[in-house]
């Protein structure tokens, strides 16, 4: 075997090895979709000419490097990557790597060994391989100690089709496949709430289409320009996006001139989920997402909510509706919207906001107001002159 | 396209693009090299050298190159104080004036802002009460940049150098060069700062002009360039076409001025046609013929704006982006003492030789359309 004959010769062979959730590998008669979509997704965001090479469980790329792994790091359904060395599967092999490897941490004082053992015609078990390896370290490497619980480096030996050594694991962000689980229309304000609701949903596998409402001139193209670069951040885990722009000036004229003042906000409310939910329908998604999080403003009560989402067909997904504000700006500062999401610009919701808005709005009341405006004439206007914008990482 | 926003910038003069092409192409030697090629591009350097001395009237060892009109100011103001002196500026400055103020206040130094009437001007008076044994520097700008209040830099000058010839004076000329008159014979200045942009140069490129013997700390230490203060390899395609712009500037001076002026007032009276206008920067001799602010009143100027560029006429607003933009909120307006609405409502419109009267009737016009429907509709 020529992989044989190189380790022989002591040259080094890596991969990466990529640990996907396992929640995938639970799918049953699915399995085999889940892991091609993130397989596609894979190539999708490193470059078709890379093989992912499929084994149970694992996927592994035969480039290593530390950009291509954080690249894959970001990758919806990876769990993990990591730089393995390919070895012997032996107790030799798998030591020799192990010291090598632990060598190059002279930091470190504690460790332990952790085996999996997926090809089980191999001769020994787990916990065997684990304390041999273990003391084959211990006796060449002065001044290392075990630690089975708080050690500083976990040596990960895999015996699988081949053996695998690896001390360093770069986290991935887990949850499932990008585009596993439909397409949903995400309303993207420019704040920084619905960034994040749009990464939760496509964590689990909603591919997002976004929607953006423009109200020109009362917003400026940098709003407009803030709004894209935050598709753009979201990109870097989904790959590219789809985003809306939709005008939305003349539907605000026309709530100004025929609503109450403290009505302002909760009809505007309604159009954008009508509209949102037009796009979806032309776009074939099957559900809206907003960020909204429960009693965060006056628009955001129980009583607007229901007002909002009456007369929708199509589900609402809120996936911050149990979050604190705090909890939310972790996660769009862990997914680095956060900065674009403060700059300073006005959005639409921002503009025409009534002095008292209505916390508690009655749905017979709303609708009879909103009934003085020729709704569907506007929604389709406005869906009809929506500007498709394409997001995505700039490389 | 109407281009009414030449105090933010200018469009690029053509013989400037050629000038700074042709460096770029040709004269790319590092002009401290000893060869042939490198002692062309130095011949770049002195001819800009010479350009730019002319335009103020002063001697070529007289000016500096820097990165721009920020740099100047900021070599100027940082390159002659001490620990523990006064500065006497205004409330009005630009923010690389008054940023850098505030930051050497923390360090513990005394500054005096000076108040400015519902024109903008400075009153001379009130400088000369300022005027302490330990100040050591007195900077103010020329004209300001959004209203364009003209302030009486020769007087004040003279006043200054009358009391105590050690306080240093710098005059922040960035929106004032090639615009007004600046000789250096007769202005008594220490130091003053242009900048290459607002005259229909390249961006990245200014100068400071430093009165022979005055003596300034270097701003960027290294290989020892312009004289030992600025160091840095030369931008030599910048450079030559602050040359060119300033050539061109200093030629035409009389014209694009004469040319501006009659913009101005054909504005104004356009403007009277209009109801709820308020004219910031009157057409008289304290503020200059380029700038015209203007508030409207029950419009937010940053909704004007914008609607503007449906018509492709392109301003700035005077008061701050955005409600919630406070950290560029405005100081000017308010420090001229206008009312919130007139300064939420500001606009200014400012123009060059390059513009035209019917660029004036097309915004007139736009003015007409747009006013009554966004004064209904408020955001």
């Amino acid at each position: 075997m020529v992989l044989c004959k190189l380790l022989g010769m002591g040259i080094q062979m890596k991969r990466l090895l990529i640990k996907y959730a396992s929640e995938i590998t639970l799918k049953g008669l699915n399995r085999r979709m889940f892991e091609d979509i993130l397989v596609r997704n894979i190539k999708d965001r490193i470059g078709k000419e890379h093989r992912v090479e499929k084994e149970s469980g694992r996927m592994y790329i035969d480039t290593v490097s530390s950009e291509l792994a954080s690249r894959l790091a970001k990758v919806f359904g990876i769990i993990s990557v990591a730089e393995a060395e390919v070895v012997e599967k032996s107790i030799e092999g798998f030591a020799a790597a192990a010291i090598e490897q632990l060598k190059q941490k002279p930091q470190i004082s504690t460790f332990k060994v952790e085996t999996k053992r997926a090809d089980k015609k191999f001769p020994m078990e787990s916990m065997e391989i684990s304390r041999r390896v273990g003391g084959e370290i211990l006796k060449n490497i002065e001044g290392l100690k075990v630690d089975v619980h708080k050690p500083q480096c976990v040596v990960n030996i895999e015996v699988r089709d081949k053996g695998y050594v690896y001390t360093d694991e770069l986290k991935g962000v887990g949850g499932m496949p990008y585009k596993s689980s439909g397409r949903g229309v995400l309303l993207l304000s420019g704040g920084i709430d619905s960034p994040v609701a749009g990464y939760m949903m496509a964590r689990r596998g909603m591919e997002l289409t976004g929607v953006y409402y423009h109200s020109h001139p009362y917003t400026s193209e940098r709003a407009k320009e803030k709004v894209i670069e935050l598709a753009r951040k979201l990109s870097q885990f989904t790959g590219r996006i789809r985003l809306f722009v939709v005008p939305f000036t003349r539907i605000q004229m026309e709530i100004m001139e025929k609503c109450r003042e403290d009505e302002l906000t909760i009809v505007m409310r309604r159009f954008m989920m009508q509209v949102a939910e037009e796009i979806a329908r032309r776009d074939n998604a099957m559900c809206l997402i907003t960020g909204e999080s429960l009693g965060q403003v006056a628009s955001q009560t129980l009583e607007s909510m229901f007002v909002t989402n009456s007369d929708l067909a199509m589900p609402v997904f809120r996936p911050l509706i149990g979050m604190d504000k705090v909890d939310i700006m972790d996660i769009a500062r862990r997914i680095d919207t956060y900065e674009t999401s403060i700059l300073p610009y006005e959005d639409c919701c921002t503009v025409f906001v009534p002095k008292h808005p209505k916390t508690r709005p009655k749905l017979e009341e709303i609708r009879r107001s909103a009934a003085l405006l020729s709704v569907n004439e506007l929604i389709l206007e406005a869906a009809d002159n929506a500007e498709l914008i394409v997001a995505e990482i700039l490389e | 396209m109407i281009y009414f926003d030449n105090s933010a910038t200018t469009k690029p003069d053509r013989e400037v693009i050629a000038e700074v092409a042709e460096c770029m192409e040709l004269y790319y030697a590092n002009p401290s090299s000893a060869h042939k090629l490198g002692i062309e591009a130095e011949k770049k350097l002195k001819t800009a050298r010479a350009h730019v001395a002319a335009l103020v009237n002063a001697a070529e060892q007289e000016i500096i190159f820097t990165s721009g009109g920020s740099e100047a100011n900021n070599m100027a103001i940082s390159g002659v104080i001490d620990e523990g002196c006064h500065i006497i500026s205004s409330k009005i400055e630009h923010p690389s004036t008054i940023k850098l103020l505030q930051l050497l206040e923390k360090k513990g130094i005394e500054v005096t802002y000076l108040d400015v009437d519902s024109a903008g001007v400075i009153c001379i008076e009130e400088l000369k009460q300022a005027i302490k044994d330990n100040t050591r520097l007195v900077t103010i700008m020329h004209v300001n940049n959004e209203i364009g209040s003209i302030q009486p830099v020769y007087e004040l000058t003279k006043l200054v150098k009358g009391i105590n010839r050690r306080i240093k004076v710098h005059i922040d000329a960035v929106q004032s060069a090639g615009k007004l008159e600046l000789d250096m014979n007769k202005l008594e200045a220490d130091l003053v700062s242009i900048s290459a942009h607002k005259l229909h140069g390249p961006k990245g490129i200014g100068a400071l002009y430093i009165r022979k013997n005055t003596n300034i700390r270097p701003f960027i230490v290294g290989g020892g360039q312009e004289g030992n203060l600025r160091s840095g390899t030369e931008n030599i395609p910048g450079i030559a076409g602050f040359g060119i712009a300033a050539q061109k500037a200093h030629r035409e001076l009389r014209d694009r001025t004469e040319k501006v002026a009659l913009l101005k007032s054909y504005f104004i009276e356009r403007l009277s046609e209009l109801e709820g206008v308020r004219i910031n920067s009157l057409a008289d001799q304290q503020h200059v013929p380029h700038i015209l602010n203007v508030s409207f009143e029950r419009v937010r100027g940053e909704v004007l704006l914008h609607a503007l560029e449906d018509y492709r006429i392109y301003v700035s607003t005077g008061s701050a982006c955005s409600s919630k933009d406070t950290k560029h909120s405005n100081y000017v307006l308010p420090a001229i003492g206008l009312k919130e609405e007139h300064i939420k409502g500001a606009i200014r419109f400012s123009f060059a030789f390059t513009n035209e009267k019917e660029e004036i009737d097309t915004a007139i016009a736009a003015l007409k359309e747009q006013l009554p429907f966004l004064r209904r509709m408020r955001g």
